[in-house]
Order: C-alpha cells, then structure tokens, then sequence
C-alpha cells in the first residue's frame, strides 16, 4: 500500500512538469507573436519606453526569450518550476497581487459550488439508481433511464441558463412578492445569480444545475452495477444465510455496487471543476473559472500556469485517492 | 488509474472475437450487430435525425431559400409565422435560416475532431499497447498530462492564448484534449488480446509487426472504439456550443447554434422561441448521437444479447 502510493506520487512528476511546460509554451508563444501584455495596463496610451520596460521588469515579462518567436524559453520555465515548488512561489499578476492570493479569494467559492455539486450528485444519483435497479423493468426503472439519457444531452450551459430566467427570474419575482416569505428563500435560495449577502443559499442552485448530469451518469451507473450485482452467486449465499433484506442490499449489494459509481465521481471532480467554468459564467460567481479566464484573455501567463497547475494537482489526487478507495470498498483489490 | 482502466476496456473488448465461434448461425458479430440495430427503432429514429442533420449542415440550400445574412432591423425579434417559421432574430435576420446554417460548423467541427481522436489516439493505444516498455511508458505518461487538465479549462485556456477562433482551431483543440481516452480504450483492448493463441499462430506464421497490428490486433479493438466514438462525436457538438457560449468559440458573422443561444439568453421570458430552436437542435443532435451508441454498445457486446 505504502509503496503503491509512493509510486504514483514519483508518477505525478512528469504529468505535473508536463502540463506546466505545456501551458508555459502556449503562454509564451502567445507572448512572442503578440506582444508584450504589460501594454494592456495603459490601454490605448503609448507609455515612455523606459516606464515600460521598468514594469515589464518588474512584472517577470523581462526575459529576452519572449521576444523570439518559436523559442520554448527554458530558462524561464526552470525559474518559473523552481519558483513553484521551492519557495511557493506562484507569480503575480499585472496588478502585482499574488497568485496565491487571487487563488485564496477565489477558491471559496469554486470549493462550496463543487460540494454542493458533488453531494447532491451523489445522494441523489445513488439513491435514484438503487431505486430503478432494484426494480428492472418496471416504471421507475423506464422512468430514470429515459429520464437520464435526457439531462446527458443537454449541455450544462443551456440547462443554466434555462434555470436562470426561468426559476430564478421568473418563479423567484413570484416568490418575491410574497411577503411571509423568509428573505433567505426569495432572495438566496431563488436568486437568479449569486449574492454576496446569501454566499451559500444562492449557491445551491448553481450547484445543483453543475451537479445535474454528473447526476443522470451516477444514476444510469448506480443502476447497471445493482443490476449485475443482485444476480450475483455472494448476493444468493447472502440471502440462502437468511440475512435480512436490508442487510443483502445495504452491505453485499451496495457495496460492491459502488465500485464504479466512486470511480465516476472522483475522476467528475476534474470535469466539475471544468464545469464550474460555466456555471459560474452563468450565475455570476467571482470563482476560479473566472479567474482563469478572465487571466487567459488578459493574457496573463503567471496567473494561468499558477491556477491550472493547482487545478491539476487537486485532479491528480483525487484520481489517487479514488484508486486507495477501491481496496476499501473491495476486499478482493490490494495493492503492494 | 491506468490499470483500472484498462482492465475495464479489457473486459469490454474481450467478448468480440468470442461471439465468432460457437454459434450455429454463421454470422459474424457484425452481421449480427446490423441486424439487431436495424430492428431498433430508437436506433433508426436516431439514425434519421442525424441524417436530417448532416444534410442541414452539407446543403443548407436544400432547406432554405432564405440568406441568412439579409437583415432588416425592422423586423427585431418578430414572432413565427408560416413564412417564416422560426421567426426572426434580434438583428431581424430569418432566424430559420440561422438555423439550418448553424448545423455546418458543429458538424464539421465534431467529425475533424472525431477524425483526429480516432487516428491519432488509436494509432498512439495501439504501439503502446503492442510495444510496452518504455514506448507505453512515454506515451502514458503523455496521456497523463492531457488527461489531467480538465477538458473544459484547458479549451478555454487554449482558445484564449491561440487568439485564433474558427473551425479549424476549435477542432484542434478538442482534439488535442481528448485522444487519450481514446488511446486507453484501444491500449487495454491490444494488451488484452496481443498474447492470445491466435495472434500467437500469427507471429509463428511469420507476420511482421506491422500486419499483426492492423490485421490481427486492431479489429478486436474496433467495436469498443466504436462506441466511443459515437457517443464523443455527440459531446463535441455540445462542446462546440458551450465554448461559442462562452465567447471564446465561433465569432457572429458566422452562423452557429451557440452564437444563437448566446445571443439570446436574455430575451428567454418575452420571446422564448428565440432560445427554444436552437436548444432543441442541439439537444436532439446530442441525444441522437448518445442513442446512436447505446444502441451500438448493446448490439456489438454479446453479453446483452
């Protein structure tokens, strides 16, 4: 077990630098053929060439590498790494903050609209799929299945923004009226985009929008494996032993049942947080995906490596974690 | 995560070549699978839609007389009527002909990519798969770091940097962030299968490397790739949207089902048909390309049969 985790920890290294060069290349190719981004601070003024270079210095745009196109700069990315994981050391940005800083403001925000996700995927994924697996071929089976394959093929921003004018706008301008109402109910939880007043009631709906079709996936997998797995020869001696029905299905059916469905979810922390990108374009939350792109469109480099790089970090672990949760939830997995 | 996933595909892979023997009938699995497909009428309704689809997006000329570019500002958001059966847009172009115009660069968009993904991430499974050593271990790790930036940031990353937003670009960044699925489904089916007796016989006959590969090895792996490959040409299209969406994809003078959306989010509680058709399109696109693999999954894998 040890071992194991300590080899995939060395593998992570080449996938971590990996990444990095990949998106210190991109940035400084974007860098050599247009131009210096620290003209993006005077807009459309021509500063004197001496306060230019002056901030360019001091803003880490300096390197004469930046100025040949095609090069890969790799000096630069060997300060940039050594930065990173020396001192902890992530850049700043053309406002001279912190990356780190910016992270810290953000990621509040980013990390309760993914457990809201990933919670309301979960119980009710789960809970929908034990239900129509239990029951094959009978309505409530037909019913999460057509159901499902439905939520899959709506793209989450046209279910935002659907939910946004419609429950938010519409319903809650309803609600609004209402003057017995908690305010916490008509102006957070129905609020159609995000309020700093209510930072978790209007954040649920953007959650549980984020979370939907990771959802109709947990379900139509929770389903499949119950079925499979209810037919199984442990299932039957479980059942021949004379345990209760409870015990059959919570334990030996569920159990194994939640093999793939864990797989899913953590490999989804990647793909929600890619997903919080839209959501939180939608419903107006000053959270990492903006961060990211409001920093890529800038063209600030610092922020865009520093906030990925997190980001592929956080995935990277919860891949590995998911892998240590399988021999948990599976006596016959162990690692060595 | 790489072993999990192999062994998954392994398993999904395996009972390809299974199926060819032990049956009385002597049909091969796809014979079989093109006769259970075309008794499907979920299948065959998909199959159609995208038909619709496709010729939408390669003879807009057959759907529509109309140009999509003669606008009248007069004429903002005026409702359908039987002329003009989607109405008009908020620039008060004929929005039907938006419509049936947009199908063209998520169509094309969605098979480049597809294209791509299938080549390149099955050409680089199968010399992972076959070779092992240190050529999978350059190519996972490869893998790895794709597979690691999530799909939606690295786009948006990848958009915004290249500057560049058309067809072309799009495609190439969905394919350069997706092939390594693609390359794991194909690496576990060539692990599973490169040491069985047959390719075994193969090698003793004195088949080079090469004709092992692609005559041998690679037609077992082909009907999980299939799949697969449907299913993503489906989420392309929807990608394409989301990118349009949000503002790093197609730019407006083009005609595309996200600028439309896009372009009208807002007007969704007075005119919410400006939102609807384009939605439904895109909705049924997708949907018919994930029916179209559910479909084929079902009938390529003996186990449901």
């Amino acid at each position: 077990m040890g071992r194991y985790v300590i080899r995939r920890l060395l593998q992570f290294i080449p996938t971590v630098l990996g990444t990095m060069f990949l998106l210190h290349y991109m940035t400084s190719l974007a860098i050599q053929f247009s131009g210096n981004p620290v003209r993006a601070i005077f807009g459309d003024r021509t500063p004197p060439p001496a306060l230019l270079q002056s901030i360019t210095e001091r803003l880490g745009y300096g390197d004469p590498c930046l100025e040949q196109k095609g090069n890969p700069c790799f000096g630069l990315f060997l300060d940039r790494v050594s930065g990173v994981f020396l001192s902890f050391d992530f850049g700043i940005d053309l406002r001279e903050q912190e990356v780190t800083e910016l992270v810290a403001n953000a990621i509040p925000y980013t990390l309760k609209l993914l457990v809201i996700a990933i919670v309301f995927e979960a119980v009710v994924g789960i809970a929908a799929g034990v239900w129509a697996g239990l029951r094959g071929g009978s309505f409530a089976d037909n019913l999460v299945k057509i159901s499902t394959v439905f939520v899959i093929s709506v793209p989450i921003f046209v279910l935002g923004v659907v939910v946004r004018e419609f429950i938010g706008v519409k319903f809650g301008n309803i609600l609004r009226d209402q003057e017995w109402l908690p305010d916490v109910v008509a102006y957070g939880f129905f609020s159609p985009g995000f309020k700093p007043d209510y930072p978790f009631a209007s954040l649920l709906i953007p959650g549980m929008v984020l979370g939907s079709v990771a959802l109709a996936t947990t379900a139509r997998l929770t389903r499949t494996s119950i079925m499979e797995n209810i037919r199984a020869d442990f299932v039957r001696t479980a059942r021949a032993k004379g345990l209760a029905n409870k015990r059959v299905i919570g334990v030996h059916t569920l159990r194994n049942s939640l093999i793939p469905v864990i797989t899913y979810l953590g490999v989804d922390i990647g793909s929600a947080m890619a997903g919080a990108v839209v959501t939180e374009t939608i419903f107006n939350v000053p959270g990492i995906g903006r961060l990211v792109t409001a920093a890529a469109r800038e063209g600030e480099s610092s922020v865009v490596i520093g906030v990925v790089t997190m980001l592929v970090l956080v995935v990277l672990l919860a891949n590995l974690l998911v892998d240590l949760l399988y021999a948990v939830l599976d006596p016959r997995i162990r690692y060595e | 995560m790489s072993d999990a996933t192999s062994a998954g595909t392994a398993v999904g892979g395996a009972p390809g070549k299974t199926s060819k023997s032990g049956k009385e009938r002597n049909a091969s699995l796809w014979a079989d699978a093109r006769r259970q497909l075309v008794r499907d009428p979920v299948f065959m309704l998909a199959v159609l839609y995208i038909v619709v689809v496709s010729t939408m997006a390669a003879f807009p000329k057959l759907w529509t007389g109309q140009d999509p570019r003669a606008c009248h500002t007069d004429q903002s958001r005026i409702a359908p009527s039987w002329e003009h059966p989607f109405g008009f847009n908020i620039q008060g172009c004929d929005y039907y002909s938006h419509a049936i115009y947009g199908a063209r660069p998520s169509m094309v968009i969605a098979i480049m990519a597809t294209g791509g993904i299938v080549l390149f991430g099955g050409l680089m499974g199968l010399l992972a798969g076959y070779y092992g050593g240190w050529v999978d271990g350059l190519i996972s790790r490869l893998m790895d770091i794709f597979f690691s930036l999530p799909f939606l940031l690295g786009a948006i990353v990848f958009l915004t940097v290249i500057k560049q937003q058309n067809i072309f670009t799009i495609a190439l960044v969905l394919f350069l962030l997706s092939w390594p699925t693609i390359a794991r489904i194909i690496r576990g089916s060539v692990i599973s299968s490169k040491d069985l007796d047959y390719v075994q016989a193969a090698k003793a006959v004195g088949a080079g490397n090469g004709r092992l590969m692609f005559r041998h090895i690679l037609p077992n792996a082909i009907a999980p790739m299939l799949v697969y490959a449907t299913i993503v040409l489906g989420s392309f299209v929807a990608a394409e949207a989301t990118l349009t969406f949000l503002g790093i994809g197609l730019q407006p003078p083009t005609q595309s089902w996200g600028i439309m959306i896009s372009a009208h989010q807002v007007y969704f509680l007075e005119d919410p048909w400006l939102l609807l058709f384009p939605c439904g399109l895109l909705i049924g696109t997708v949907l018919s390309f994930i029916l179209m693999g559910d479909a084929l999954r079902d009938a390529l894998d003996p186990k449901f049969r």
